[in-house]
């Protein structure tokens, strides 16, 4: 096929527009540039819908399969799908936020994220805007799994589950952050972020009781569960899920999150300060 | 008029694996507003490096760079308001559509929604584009993403745009409509353009100012034609014996500025406006009883001035083979 080439010059002279754009206005803010960082990520998303579905697959199967093997524990209004639900929405919010780095990975290899770095848009906005963005996928997916289990033995706690999927979300910012600096780090080389990345998800779902609960637990089990943050979100996500705003678990639960997104937001910022 | 871009002894080092590699020593280079310059020389010559530096991706070692009035450290985001950039990968990434990669970009500038829209539309007919903007940028093809590449570094109609090596990669006839693209965004907007290449042919045929570089410094400074002028046209006599082409070197070295080299039957006089000169030497070798039994004359390649500079041919650094070849006027006389 043969390309033509014909230049915009000669058009954008006979419209007489000034020479550049740039001149004539401000720059846009950090909160512009962080919302058209989260919507250009967002964009293929939502061209592709369908993709969300497939992300369901993982927690749909836990749910299918797992779940009916866990005995009534009597905790938490009872069911053991009222038990295992918020840990299943908390992991799929921890698998795509850890991922937030993999479509870095590949815009590093193939130059787009080069040219970002070029634009006038904020450092931070990059990091920001792309953490942010698992967090759109994650509460569509927690709608999906509430709306399929709803009918079954959960009791649905409206109030709760909103308060708790907020929760997520900042955890979401945090875990994405990192997951984008280790993309940084890693340095388009997919190979070493997919083993660290693959290598810390399932230690941390494990020892937050994602699966089972840890209350029969030796006592080193016991005490690295007790350094992850991700045990005292879902401990929080389980109290909030049955309706129970208890100040003590929430409070822990939210200061955890917190903790995360500030961590997370510190070293990604840090890093991308590095690396240029 | 302020230059558009000046350095001061801008320097970049690497460490790499315990030892200190210097990418860029001590460039100063003055740009002027509305020139086209083309950055050539092997690759690791230091191109790409001082190219990041003055598009604030990679911070000097030291020394200074001023783009567009603004210092790259200091000032790196009206640096990047000010310029375009095409960098050696792709400008659109592989998983979103080509249209909406120019939108955001717009909309990174500062353009409005509706102007970042009517802008996105109007770059991609320009590069005709337009069918395939919808099409999710891994579909498109090498030259088509190139294009694409382009039109979102003028998305803000920048007074200065870089391209890095805008051509490797693309086949000679894309190669060709990227080169016409870029000489009539010059000429037309007045945009001042500065490119890396290693493509000898590329610099000659599009850039106003050929910067030589070699090793992280600028070995050469001028128009394309003047590098080649200097040093002279190449003009290859043939001669019946050895010990004709021996007296006939000596009367080559009377040509003012002349440098002779005799090999067997052949003498090699490389010297300025040598064509001109060629029919002259010819007659003179004639008349001295040492006839020329063939002649061969090329005008200077900017390989040939490369190779002089450096005792090294740029071409052997290339793992491409150009496509044009250099002039061979002259025939037998």
């Amino acid at each position: 096929m043969t390309d033509t080439l014909e230049t915009p010059a000669d058009r954008t002279t006979r419209t007489g527009r000034p020479a550049s754009y740039d001149g004539e206005r401000r720059a846009p803010g950090v909160v512009a540039d962080t919302w058209n960082v989260m919507t250009r990520e967002l964009r293929p998303v939502l061209r592709e819908p369908a993709s969300v579905l497939f992300a369901m697959v993982q927690p749909l199967v836990f749910l299918a399969l797992f779940a009916p093997l866990l005995p009534d524990t009597g905790a938490f209004g009872g069911s053991a799908l009222q038990w295992f639900v918020p840990g299943i929405i908390a992991m799929t919010a921890l698998m795509g936020a850890s991922m937030t780095g993999s479509n870095l990975t590949l815009e590093i290899g193939t130059g787009s994220h080069e040219r970002l770095l070029v634009s006038p848009l904020s450092r931070s906005s990059l990091l920001v805007g792309r953490a942010l963005k698992e967090v759109v996928p994650m509460l569509a997916q927690a709608v999906l799994i509430v709306a399929v289990v709803t009918p079954f033995s959960f009791d649905l706690h409206l109030g709760g589950v909103l308060v708790g999927l907020a929760v997520l979300a900042l955890f979401s910012v945090g875990v994405g952050a990192l997951s984008f600096s280790l993309a940084v780090v890693s340095a388009g080389q997919d190979w070493i972020f997919w083993t660290v990345q693959q290598t810390l998800v399932f230690p941390l779902l494990l020892l937050a009781g994602v699966l089972l609960p840890l209350d029969g637990a030796p006592g080193w089990l016991r005490l690295a569960a007790d350094l992850n943050p991700l045990g005292y979100i879902i401990e929080a996500e389980r109290a909030l899920f049955a309706g129970d705003l208890a100040l003590d678990t929430l409070g822990a639960g939210v200061l955890s999150a917190a903790l995360v997104a500030a961590l997370g937001l510190a070293v990604g910022l840090r890093t991308m300060r590095r690396a240029s | 008029m302020d230059p558009i871009i000046r350095t001061t002894s801008l320097t970049r080092t690497f460490t790499r694996h315990g030892q200190t590699v210097e990418a860029v020593r001590g460039l100063d280079l003055t740009i002027e507003a509305g020139e086209l310059v083309a950055f050539l020389g092997p690759n690791g010559a230091g191109k790409s490096t001082t190219l990041k530096m003055l598009t604030t991706l990679l911070a000097p070692t030291s020394g200074t760079a001023e783009v567009a009035g603004h210092d790259v450290v200091r000032e790196p985001r009206a640096v990047r308001r000010a310029l375009g950039y095409v960098g050696q990968g792709n400008a659109a990434a592989h998983q979103q559509r080509g249209r909406d990669e120019v939108v955001s970009q717009a909309r990174a500038h500062g353009l409005s929604r509706r102007e970042a829209a009517a802008r996105a539309d109007e770059l991609l007919e320009a590069f005709g584009l337009a069918e395939h903007a919808r099409r999710p940028v891994s579909t498109l093809s090498g030259g088509q993403r190139r294009r694409l590449d382009v039109a979102i570094g003028l998305v803000h109609r920048p007074p200065l745009m870089f391209l890095d090596e805008p051509s490797t990669g693309l086949d000679p006839q894309n190669r060709v409509n990227l080169q016409e693209q870029v000489v009539r965004l010059h000429r037309e907007l007045g945009t001042t353009v500065v490119l890396t290449t290693h493509y000898l042919e590329e610099a000659d045929a599009i850039a106003d100012r050929v910067v030589v570089v070699d090793h992280g410094t600028v070995i050469a400074d001028d128009t394309a034609a003047r590098l080649k002028s200097g040093l002279g046209d190449l003009v290859s006599l043939r001669l019946a014996s050895p010990a004709d082409a021996a007296r006939a070197a000596e009367r080559a070295a009377r040509l003012e500025g002349a440098s002779v080299e005799v090999a067997r039957d052949r003498v090699d006089v490389r010297v300025a406006h040598g064509r001109d000169l060629a029919p002259g030497l010819v007659t003179d070798l004639a008349a001295a009883g040492t006839p020329a039994v063939g002649i061969e004359v090329h005008g200077a390649t900017l390989d040939d001035v490369f190779l002089h500079l450096t005792g090294r041919s740029l071409r052997e650094t290339q793992t491409t083979t150009a496509t044009s070849t250099p002039s061979t006027d002259g025939a037998a006389a």
